[in-house]
């Protein structure tokens, strides 16, 4: 009754060609994003912010990051927790080198670290093609993680191994280390995440988007109407990269706020892989209900037992919880393979004709 | 037209051979001038001083081939059962390392609990039947005909589940294998050789021929049996296999159950050589690299690919990992799977992948 497009007549190719052609989706937009930066930071205790919306919003900037390279470009990649370590790891390299400098500009840099380091590490994708590609990707995570170790330089020579966030401001309000509130935080982080979606939104309608689609859906025939197969690859792989990259800085360093070598192994690329496969590939906003499914799952299925007043021991909450998560993968990959934003494609279909439904 | 068709190959073909002879050519140039340069620059440790150290001690050089090999045998079978699985249904099953745990602790438990060697061995295979029954029915029919990606997926939520459903059965504390009381030997012969002494663990040389026997038992069920032969037909051609009338589900149980078989010999074995517990799972890892060297859908290729990671990774890492700060096996088997890729993208004995428009 409300949403529909009924009398909205398009004049000039600019707005048709908009992002919410629909004008309340674009409503719908600002709507969410005065909730986001305005009422949260106010409502939201730090519990909230802390451990369930800045997470979010971190993994689904990691999960935008490897959709473009997954659900646009085609090409598998189980490495992003290794890229997610890149841009961890020069972030800290640039702010210790540069401590004066305003830290979100090393945040921002050390996605182009990781986009070199993921430029690198596809070059295979050229030879080899889905699981033999996937496989390969592999490579650059155990090498990462392995060099995150080795590398003394990496952390500093700090004799635990681990890289500590120090205390960062921007016009006196702390931003980074142990006195940044979780309000700050989630803000910039807000920001960030907003800023790159919107990017990466306008990337995927243009030039370099429809060349990664028309790769993903048959290489050979991109190749054959004139895409150049090694720049589009690899482009792919950098700006994913860049987004991993950032994600993980952010992670560290807006989130953790120390980080080790496991922070970044494998089980980290598969969460983001999860993320990206049950939000729906080839979807940015599946990529955020991906990530908020797959981060608040456990920890609504780990509170569960509380709320319903059974007293369960702390590690069998926890076999407990893998069964479920993992049954509960299975089914949603049963119910519907193309993800949460298709229930949510439908469920706009349907509200256009809702009430009477034809 | 062979005349146009002909040219280009030519031409590639001796620029291939011009590859290989800079290639050569590079080499000779470092080993000479590392001897130049003399001891203690980074080439000469690169590519001199470890060829001294096996000419000095081909004892130490046979033991590590022969520690390359029983993990390559290892290797191997964790492939075979992912191929087999691959060659069948389609499915990349990342469950194949938790099949290997749980078909372990499941032996184990089933001892445990009373019952005698022999018969838990029995009953654990009996388990791994009851799994690939469950499996084809609650995950792989509802989804036939997917997206090998979904299915990937669907095989990690697997993993999750069976990790949370083993822990929950089991306990998640690390747990030995009954490796005497189904028979193994151990223990270990040493002989001398060539002025050093070589010893073989003697629960290696048996997981080699058991390895053997499984693999032999395989190819002739392959080949000469009736299921075996429906098996081909569905790996060839699914949708021809099912038009001749072969149920494809009956199949995917066998097939999950051959691999499920394979798992539990592979977690006999590799929970005899250090603990069972659900670190054994990340095995699963090291027999990616083994299978996409090999070529997902060849069973000879799982074997060749998991001794030549096996010897190379033990290789690497005891003649090079020294000047890198050791544990290099955790990337080295994938860097050695990238280059023999980047020359055959479909594995050594995969099938060749045709692009057709």
């Amino acid at each position: 009754m409300f949403y529909r497009e009924t009398g909205q007549f398009k004049t000039s190719y600019r707005t048709d060609q908009a992002v919410f052609p629909i004008k309340q989706d674009a409503i719908g937009i600002w709507v969410l994003l005065a909730i986001l930066f305005i009422v949260v930071p106010l409502t939201f205790n730090d519990f909230w912010l802390n451990s369930i919306m800045i997470p979010t919003l971190i993994f689904s900037l990691a999960a935008i990051g490897l959709n473009l390279l997954l659900g646009y470009a085609g090409q598998i990649s189980l490495g992003t927790g290794g890229f997610m370590g890149v841009g961890a790891y020069s972030c800290y390299k640039l702010t210790t080198i540069f401590p004066d400098v305003n830290i979100l500009i090393p945040i921002l840099l050390s996605g182009f670290v990781a986009a070199a380091v993921g430029v690198l590490f596809g070059i295979p994708s050229l030879r080899i093609k889905g699981f033999y590609l996937a496989i390969a990707t592999l490579a650059s995570q155990f090498f990462l993680v392995w060099a995150f170790g080795r590398i003394e330089w990496l952390y500093n020579y700090n004799p635990s191994g681990a890289i500590e966030v120090p205390t960062r401001r921007i016009f006196d309000i702390a931003v980074t280390g142990p006195h940044a509130t979780s309000m700050t935080r989630y803000l910039i982080i807000l920001s960030i995440v907003v800023v790159l979606t919107w990017v990466a939104s306008n990337l995927v309608r243009g030039r370099i988007g429809r060349a990664w689609m028309a790769i993903r859906d048959m290489d050979i025939a991109a190749e054959l109407i004139g895409i150049k197969l090694l720049q589009t690859k690899l482009t792919a792989f950098a700006i994913s990269s860049y987004y991993a990259g950032v994600a993980g800085a952010l992670m560290v360093f807006m989130w953790l706020g120390a980080a080790e070598v496991e922070s970044f192994d494998i089980n980290h690329s598969f969460l983001i892989l999860f993320m990206v496969v049950i939000g729906g590939s080839g979807s940015l906003i599946g990529s955020f209900m991906g990530a908020a499914f797959i981060w608040v799952l456990p920890i609504f299925l780990r509170s569960a037992p509380d709320y319903i007043g059974l007293e369960i021991g702390a590690a069998t909450v926890e076999h407990i919880n893998f069964m479920v998560v993992g049954a509960l993968i299975i089914f949603f990959l049963i119910v519907e393979p193309n993800g949460i934003a298709r229930l949510w494609q439908i469920g706009k279909e349907k509200l256009r004709r809702w009430p009477f439904p034809y | 037209m062979s005349d146009t068709t002909l040219k280009p190959s030519r031409a590639s073909m001796s620029a291939g051979k011009r590859n290989w002879l800079v290639t050569a050519a590079l080499f000779a140039a470092a080993v000479v001038g590392s001897l130049v340069v003399g001891e203690g620059s980074l080439v000469y440790e690169i590519f001199v001083s470890p060829f001294l150290f096996v000419v000095e001690a081909p004892d130490l050089f046979v033991q590590v081939i022969w520690e390359g090999l029983v993990a390559g045998t290892l290797y191997a079978l964790l492939g075979l059962g992912f191929v087999l699985i691959f060659k069948a249904s389609g499915v990349f099953n990342f469950a194949q390392g938790i099949m290997v745990v749980f078909g372990a602790l499941s032996l184990v438990g089933f001892y445990a609990a009373g019952i005698p060697a022999i018969l838990s061995l029995l009953l654990s295979i009996a388990m791994m039947y009851v799994l690939a029954w469950t499996v084809e029915r609650v995950v792989l029919r509802p989804l036939v005909n997917q997206d090998p990606l979904i299915l990937f997926m669907a095989t990690i939520g697997l993993t999750y589940f069976l990790i949370g459903f083993g822990e929950f059965i089991f306990g998640g504390e690390p747990k030995t294998m009954i490796t005497e009381e189904i028979g193994l030997p151990s223990g270990s012969y040493s002989f001398d050789f060539m002025g050093g002494f070589v010893s073989l663990q003697k629960l290696d040389i048996a997981a080699a021929v058991i390895a053997a026997i499984l693999v032999g038992c395989l190819a002739v069920f392959f080949n000469k049996t009736k299921v075996g032969r429906a098996l081909r037909a569905v790996a060839d051609d699914h949708q021809a296999a099912l038009s001749v009338g072969i149920t494809l589900r009956q199949i995917w149980v066998i097939v999950w159950f051959a691999a499920g078989i394979v798992a539990l010999t592979t977690g006999i074995m590799w929970g005899a050589r250090s603990d069972v517990s659900f670190a054994l799972q990340i095995v699963a890892l090291k027999a990616l690299p083994v299978i996409i060297l090999g070529g997902l859908t060849s069973i000879p290729g799982a074997i060749i690919g998991g001794l030549i990671i096996g010897i190379s990774e033990k290789l690497a890492e005891f003649y090079w990992g020294p000047l890198v700060g050791g544990s290099i096996e955790s990337w080295v088997p994938y860097f050695i799977a990238l280059g023999f890729l980047w020359f055959r993208p479909q594995g050594l004995f995969g099938e060749k992948i045709i692009d057709r428009i």
